[in-house]
């Protein structure tokens, strides 16, 4: 047996005792930091706990107060102020529906499109890049409720005049979200290295084709997640819609262009929450739990493809 | 390096020089580019609908109800004969949520973020963190009757004292249950990017100083913490900008009465929620409230830009340094 084999009884013997020194001489702190030390890790545990709590309640008391409501009649009856008992979410669904497919079909090219040219094509030293850049980072923050207002001046009223539409909320969520979906790409398509594109451009194909074919369907995962977790966000908003003439007792089933007015999920569930009798309310909480269950499980989607898909190159 | 440069190859023996250029114009790569570039112009349009669509109403506004009255007043009585439109009685119960929202989002958020980035396990890490952000994409108006229906009658109330203000008259409202209800929104934010800030610190700094013998809990306060702490108040002001342009949570549960104060327990109006249930389809176009609607627009849009644009020089400083 050599000196030189790591598993040697002698080296063994040597990093024990190397070990046991260590220890030892690490066992010599005061012991106020022994207990200052316990006493940090145990408060940061309790926000920990304190946060999670919080959040898990808030799914409990929905499950807890709604679930009496809980049918199929939910999905399929619209709403109804005789009959709160029998009142649903079908129009409100239908409305929903409606006002994510105009969302996708606006934010994925114009996102795409927007995060591709600041990644492959702008030359990030000229200020009106440096300007479209800081521009997008701060539109992300605007609160939503600017965007209502930005929809009722500009698209329900003014230049577009779409009238209370549902286009015209589509528009409004679309305008919310692409911000998210821009920055989202933007890191999709950042993280494909250059020797990719290199590689492409090498071998006589041009930036376009190059984009095309190597540099999109790398990003195609990454982008996915910002999508839909940009999707989660509007299907979730309530106040902008509520600017924008999603109003209160839609009763049929809403068209896109239809001025009678149209409802969605978080309007309606707001809208049952400030009614006051009690079968109202248990309605509400059923929607709150009809939503949850879609945008958890889509946000759960969105990270676990994140992290399946993120691509170490 | 652009595509379009000229460049000169290497005179192959006995021939003109071969250029590297493309042989065709291709004008459908520069139909692309451009496609492409407005698709990036159009957020910039969007800024500037926003700020079109505040200013032009707002100046209108200014013309009938005077700017100093405006700015200076702390009545909001826009349904009064005759009105007042003093912006701080509603500014006030902004601060007022905001402020104790703060309060409890930032100890907590910054301790999850701590915990997270120097105590936990990766394994728990890798459980804990996506969890805190699939619940952060919980509808605000899910978190707006939570705090009406559970956070006031189950927690605020068997530790108030007094009386809770409206409770005769159904439900009561308090700006304190709008702030906590806005904390449970703003601290996974606080938490997850601050987290994302503190692992930007090189491993370098951590090992060199416990190898100078610190302990686990000075080297997260005193070397870490200081360290990532542009990133750190980069997320705190944008959870603030969140707090601050939150709507659902305080229509639920702060009520519609504009108070000049920061007392947390008062019923209080805030910017957000007079925009919201002033501002709803039949309100008629030329009217002053639907003016005022727009100079309150203004006055958020301001104080929110303000926080962003700190926000966002502090994320690049940060960038700079480590990555």
């Amino acid at each position: 047996m050599e000196a030189g084999d790591a598993r040697s009884p002698r080296n063994r013997l040597a990093v024990a005792g190397a070990r046991a020194t260590t220890q030892a001489m690490l066992r010599q702190q005061p012991r106020g930091d022994v207990v200052r030390n316990t006493l940090f890790a145990a408060l940061l545990l309790l926000a920990v706990v304190i946060a999670l709590a919080g959040l898990f309640a808030l799914v409990i008391q929905a499950f807890a107060k709604g679930s009496s409501a809980l049918s199929p009649d939910l999905i399929t009856n619209p709403p109804s102020k005789i009959n709160p008992e029998n009142g649903g979410f079908r129009p409100a669904i239908l409305g929903s529906l409606q006002l994510i497919a105009g969302v996708i079909l606006f934010v994925v090219p114009v996102g795409v499109g927007a995060a591709l040219y600041l990644e492959e094509y702008a030359d990030k030293s000229r200020w009106w890049n440096k300007l479209i850049e800081v521009n997008i980072q701060n539109l992300a923050a605007v609160p939503s409720i600017i965007y209502g207002i930005l929809g009722l001046a500009f698209i329900v009223r003014g230049p577009l005049d779409l009238g209370f539409v549902l286009v015209a909320g589509s528009l409004t969520l679309a305008l919310l979200v692409l911000p998210m979906v821009i920055i989202a790409a933007r890191e999709a398509i950042r993280a494909v290295p250059d020797s990719i594109r290199q590689g492409s451009l090498a071998l006589g194909a041009t930036q376009w084709q190059t984009i095309r074919r190597q540099v999109l369907p790398a990003s195609i995962p990454g982008i996915a997640t910002g999508v839909i977790l940009a999707v989660s966000r509007a299907l979730g908003e309530t106040a902008p819609l509520l600017l924008v003439g999603a109003t209160v007792f839609v009763t049929f089933d809403p068209t896109p262009l239809g001025s009678d007015g149209y409802s969605a999920m978080p309007v309606q569930i707001f809208n049952y929450a400030v009614q006051a009798q009690d079968e109202f309310q248990t309605l509400a909480f059923a929607g709150i739990i009809v939503m949850l269950v879609v945008l958890l499980a889509m946000n759960s989607f969105a990270i676990w493809l994140r992290n399946r898909y993120e691509q170490r190159w | 390096m652009s595509p379009t440069e000229t460049i000169a190859a290497p005179e192959p023996a006995g021939g003109p020089p071969r250029r590297l250029q493309a042989s065709s114009k291709r004008y459908g790569e520069r139909a692309i580019r451009w496609l492409l570039a407005s698709c990036a112009v159009l957020s910039v349009l969007t800024t500037t609908a926003i700020i079109i669509s505040l200013i032009l109403p707002t100046i209108g506004f200014f013309g009938i109800v005077p700017f100093d009255e405006f700015i200076f007043g702390t009545d909001w009585t826009p349904q009064f004969e005759p009105p007042s439109f003093g912006v701080l009685g509603i500014v006030a119960g902004t601060l007022n949520v905001t402020l104790w929202a703060m309060l409890f989002a930032i100890p907590i958020g910054l301790a999850t973020a701590v915990y997270l980035s120097e105590y936990a396990s990766p394994r728990v890490r890798t459980t804990v963190k996506p969890v805190l952000e699939v619940l952060a994409g919980i509808p605000t108006v899910a978190i707006g009757l939570f705090a009406v229906s559970f956070i006031l009658p189950e927690i605020i109330a068997p530790l108030w004292p007094g009386d809770l203000l409206g409770g005769a008259v159904g439900k009561p409202f308090m700006a304190l249950a709008a702030s906590l209800g806005i904390a449970l929104m703003i601290v996974p934010i606080i938490a997850s990017l601050s987290d994302d800030a503190m692992r930007a610190v090189p491993r370098g700094l951590h090992e060199g100083a416990y190898a100078l013998g610190a302990t686990k809990a000075k080297v997260a306060t005193r070397v870490i913490f200081p360290a990532a702490l542009s990133g750190i108040v980069a997320s705190v002001v944008l959870a603030t900008s969140r707090a601050v342009g939150e709507t659902m949570i305080v229509v639920l549960a702060a009520g519609s009465t504009p108070n000049f104060t920061l007392n947390p327990v008062e019923s209080v109006q805030v910017m957000t929620s007079y925009i919201a249930t002033t501002a709803t389809g039949d309100i008629s176009t030329g009217s002053l409230d639907y003016k005022s609607v727009f100079a309150v627009g203004s006055v958020l849009f301001a104080m929110t830009l303000v926080m962003n644009v700190i926000s966002i020089r502090l994320v690049r400083r940060y960038r700079e340094v480590y990555e």
